[in-house]
C-alpha cells in the first residue's frame, strides 16, 4: 500500500501519522506538500493530519481545504480511494465537502485534552475490520473544535446509511453525563463517506499505537487498512472502479 | 469601491460563544440584553466601481470561502 501524508502549514501531526501509517499499516508513506497538485503515482491512501493549518484563521481547516492538493483528494475519492483526516483533518475534509456537516466550537468552549472512550459503530468498513463490534476503544482527543453539527435531514440521513464511524461513550459504552466531550450531535465521533472510502474523525488513533504511551487501541484502524489492501490486491474484483 | 461582508451564524445554530458574551455583560450588569450573537466582519476593498460586478463577486467569495453556509449566512454591503 502506498500512502500520501498532505502536510499543510500549520500541520503538526504528520510525523505521528506518518509513523502510523508505516509501522502498522505496513505502507510506504511520503509527506506531500499542499501546493502539490498530484498525489504520487499509486497512492492507495490519502492522510489529512492533525494540527492547526492555517493557525485556524477564518474557520477551522477552511482555508486548507481551499488548497491545491484538495483537487487531487476530491478526485482520488471519487475513484475509490481511500482518505482519512484525523482531527483538522476532518474539520479540512467537512469544509472540502467530502464529509457533510461542520465542525464547531466546543459545546463548554474549552480546548479539550484528555483520553476518551468511543464506540466502534461498524466493523465493515476499511479502517475497522480488525475491531469487534460495538468495541470500546480509548483514543486521545485533542481539539477546541469537535462539536460537529448537521441540519436534522443530514443527521437522519447518515444515520439512515451508517455512517456514524465512532461514538463517544464512557467506559461501560453509556453515553449520558460528561461521556459526549464536546456537544456533538448523536456523540458523534466519526463519520464516513457514502461510499464508506472517506472517514474522519476527531480522536487520534495514529498516537495510540505504542504501549509506551499509554494504550495500543489505535492500532486496529491501521490493522484494518493493512488488512484492506491485501484484500484490495488479492481479490480483482473487490473494492476500486478505477 | 469598499464593502463589508457581514457573516452570521444561521438561526437555530448553537452559539457557545455567544452565550458565554451574553452572560459576561449580563455579569457587568448591563441591562435589557435578550440574547447576544457573535459574527464576523470582512472590510473589503475592491478594484472595480461596479455595484453590479462587486456585488457577484463578492457573493462569489462568500459562497466559495468567506461562509461555511452549512451554518452561517452572509451579507454584502456596498459604501
Amino acid at each position: 500500500m502506498k500512502a500520501a501524508i498532505i502536510l499543510f502549514p500549520g500541520s503538526n501531526r504528520e510525523r505521528d501519522a506518518l509513523r502510523a501509517v508505516e509501522r502498522i499499516a505496513k505502507a510506504k508513506p511520503s509527506l506531500v506538500w499542499h501546493g502539490d497538485h498530484a498525489l504520487p503515482a499509486g497512492t492507495d491512501l490519502a492522510v489529512l493530519p492533525g494540527g492547526f493549518s492555517y493557525g485556524d484563521y477564518l474557520r477551522c481547516g477552511a482555508i486548507a481545504a481551499r488548497a491545491p492538493i484538495m483537487d487531487a483528494v476530491r478526485a482520488h475519492a471519487g475513484r475509490g480511494g481511500l482518505v482519512l483526516g484525523i482531527c483538522n483533518g476532518f474539520q479540512i475534509l467537512v469544509e472540502a465537502g467530502l464529509l457533510p456537516g461542520v465542525l464547531v466550537r466546543n459545546a463548554n468552549l474549552r480546548f479539550i485534552c484528555r483520553m476518551q472512550h468511543l464506540s466502534v459503530e461498524r466493523v465493515d468498513t476499511p479502517f475497522t475490520s480488525r475491531y469487534a463490534k460495538g468495541q470500546i476503544i480509548k483514543l486521545a482527543i485533542a481539539h477546541g473544535e469537535g462539536n460537529y453539527i448537521a441540519d436534522a435531514e443530514t443527521i437522519a440521513r447518515i444515520e439512515g446509511e451508517g455512517r456514524v464511524a465512532f461514538r463517544y461513550c464512557d467506559a461501560r459504552a453509556g453515553r449520558e453525563g460528561n461521556a459526549n466531550p464536546n456537544g456533538s450531535v448523536n456523540d458523534i465521533a466519526g463519520i464516513y463517506s457514502d461510499g464508506f472510502n472517506v472517514l474522519g474523525l476527531m480522536p487520534h488513533p495514529e498516537n495510540l499505537i505504542d504501549p509506551l504511551v499509554g494504550g495500543t487501541d489505535g492500532r486496529g484502524l491501521f490493522e484494518s487498512l493493512a488488512g484492506f489492501t491485501i484484500a484490495v490486491h488479492t481479490t480483482p474484483s473487490f473494492g476500486r472502479s478505477c | 469601491m469598499k464593502a463589508r461582508v457581514v457573516v452570521t451564524l444561521k438561526d437555530g445554530i448553537l452559539d457557545p460563544q455567544g452565550n458565554a458574551i451574553e452572560g459576561a455583560l449580563k455579569s457587568l450588569g448591563i441591562a435589557g440584553i435578550d440574547s447576544v450573537r457573535q459574527g464576523k466582519i470582512f472590510e473589503i476593498e475592491l478594484a472595480t466601481n461596479d455595484p453590479i460586478a462587486a456585488e457577484g463577486l463578492l457573493r462569489g467569495a462568500c459562497e466559495k470561502l468567506l461562509a461555511n453556509q452549512v451554518v452561517e449566512d452572509f451579507e454584502v454591503e456596498l459604501r
